[in-house]
């Protein structure tokens, strides 16, 4: 029996997908027709001007014949796509494979005719969230980092990576301050511009390329593991070729600026009688 | 003792207000607490304007009382006032205040940088002089013995 209504489906299929397709072409080529207005003034609430009848021929339904619905016996005569697929499932003494519904009851049959929407819903993962950047921080723009080991450093923004955080380099030779990631909300941007057009980043500079490595293969033997981890920062060669490459580009404007330089080596600090909000930046 | 007085004519700086930071002339006394005032020129229209929100300056303008915008005007062009005020120390110590406010990071290291580079070449002609001084003196004491 299934395998009749496979061979059938698979004969049929093709013409079927033919005429659609022709069909859709010819639909889209077509204006998107917009639905006329009432054809049938209100005198009064409920009271219309036109007759059922003087109604039919306004609407021109002598023109929108449809077709009855199709007949049960049609129907059984017509083929359907299967219902239920049969997945194959991992573990032992599991059964090898489940049968598994194509198209699921509804999980909610509501009362109310608004649906009840799914716990999730409208929570996005990470990698699907928005991310904002302020206005004030534009490609090229001085910011001054406000933690991690470089705090106080001012240093120059390049772009905002996929995850939102912010890639900005030094440069080394300045301020020790590497290609790295910097947080937006933990940093203060200056209105110190350098002019960064024209300055081509290496396109493999991703958060991926940034993200701290760790070994996790533990296999329940204590005594051995600190030694295979990685406990030291080592820099790779690729790290410093990466570093050369955009901080020569960058340092020969940051030449053209007077006093820029030395700006760039010294750090920020508060001392008596300096309030941050009341600094311009 | 008091050397600016309220006349007619006596252009005066407003300290407060909607019109904050501006000159105008004062025209008229309305009564103690008073004055009618106008600004052709610095954007001031004629109004009433109390005395307590008015510093006067040492400028006076030379024009009948109640005289016509117009020709406060005449007498304000005559006499440049606008020039005159930015010319005074008083203008030019709400500008550099202005200026200090307005400093980003970057002007405040340019700044630190020039007062450093500045006050060494201040102590070097210091250090000199006072050499010279110490020299002489020891010159003599040598002399007196």
């Amino acid at each position: 029996g299934e395998k009749k209504a496979g061979d059938k489906k698979a004969g049929e299929s093709k013409p079927g997908e033919k005429k659609a397709s022709q069909k859709k072409i010819r639909e889209k080529t077509r204006k998107p027709k917009k639905h006329h207005a009432s054809r049938n003034p209100v005198l009064a609430r409920g009271i219309g001007r036109y007759s059922r009848s003087a109604m039919y021929a306004r609407k021109a339904m002598y023109k929108r014949k449809y077709t009855a619905p199709e007949t049960k016996i049609e129907k059984k005569k017509k083929e359907k796509p299967p219902a239920t697929i049969t997945k194959p499932v991992g573990g032992d003494k599991n059964g090898g494979s489940r049968v598994v519904k194509v198209r699921k009851m509804p999980r909610y049959y509501p009362t109310e005719d608004v649906p009840r929407k799914l716990l999730s819903h409208g929570k996005k993962p990470f990698c699907q969230h928005k991310r904002k950047l302020r206005a004030s921080i534009t490609p090229g723009t001085v910011l001054i980092l406000l933690t991690g080991r470089h705090r106080g450093k001012r240093v120059v923004f390049l772009k905002q990576l996929a995850t939102g955080l912010l890639l900005v380099t030094g440069p080394l030779v300045i301020n020790r301050v590497p290609l790295r990631r910097a947080h937006q909300k933990f940093v203060i941007a200056t209105s110190t511009k350098v002019d960064i057009t024209g300055v081509r980043i290496p396109k493999h500079l991703t958060d991926a390329y940034f993200k701290k490595k760790r070994l996790r293969k533990p296999k329940h033997q204590e005594g051995e593991i600190f030694d295979t981890e990685k406990e030291k920062y080592e820099i790779t060669e690729q790290r410093k070729s990466d570093q050369k490459a955009v901080d020569s580009q960058i340092l020969a404007r940051i030449k053209k600026v007077p006093q820029l330089r030395g700006y760039l080596r010294s750090t920020f600090s508060l001392s008596n009688g300096v309030y941050p909000h009341k600094l311009v930046f | 003792v008091f050397k600016r007085f309220v006349e007619i004519g006596r252009v005066a700086f407003i300290s407060f207000g909607p019109h904050a930071g501006k000159l105008v002339a004062i025209v008229d006394v309305i009564d103690q607490n008073r004055a009618l005032v106008d600004g052709p020129c610095s954007g001031v229209r004629r109004q009433a304007m109390p005395f307590k929100c008015m510093q006067l300056t040492d400028f006076v303008l030379k024009f009948p009382h109640s005289a016509r915008q117009k020709h406060v005007r005449v007498a304000w062009e005559k006499e440049n006032i606008n020039e005159k005020w930015a010319a005074t120390r008083w203008a030019k110590k709400i500008e550099a205040r202005e200026k200090k406010a307005k400093m980003t990071d970057f002007d405040r290291y340019k700044v630190m940088k020039a007062k450093k580079m500045r006050n060494r070449i201040i102590k070097h002609e210091m250090k000199k002089l006072q050499k010279q001084a110490s020299k002489k003196g020891k010159k003599l004491q040598k002399a007196q013995k």
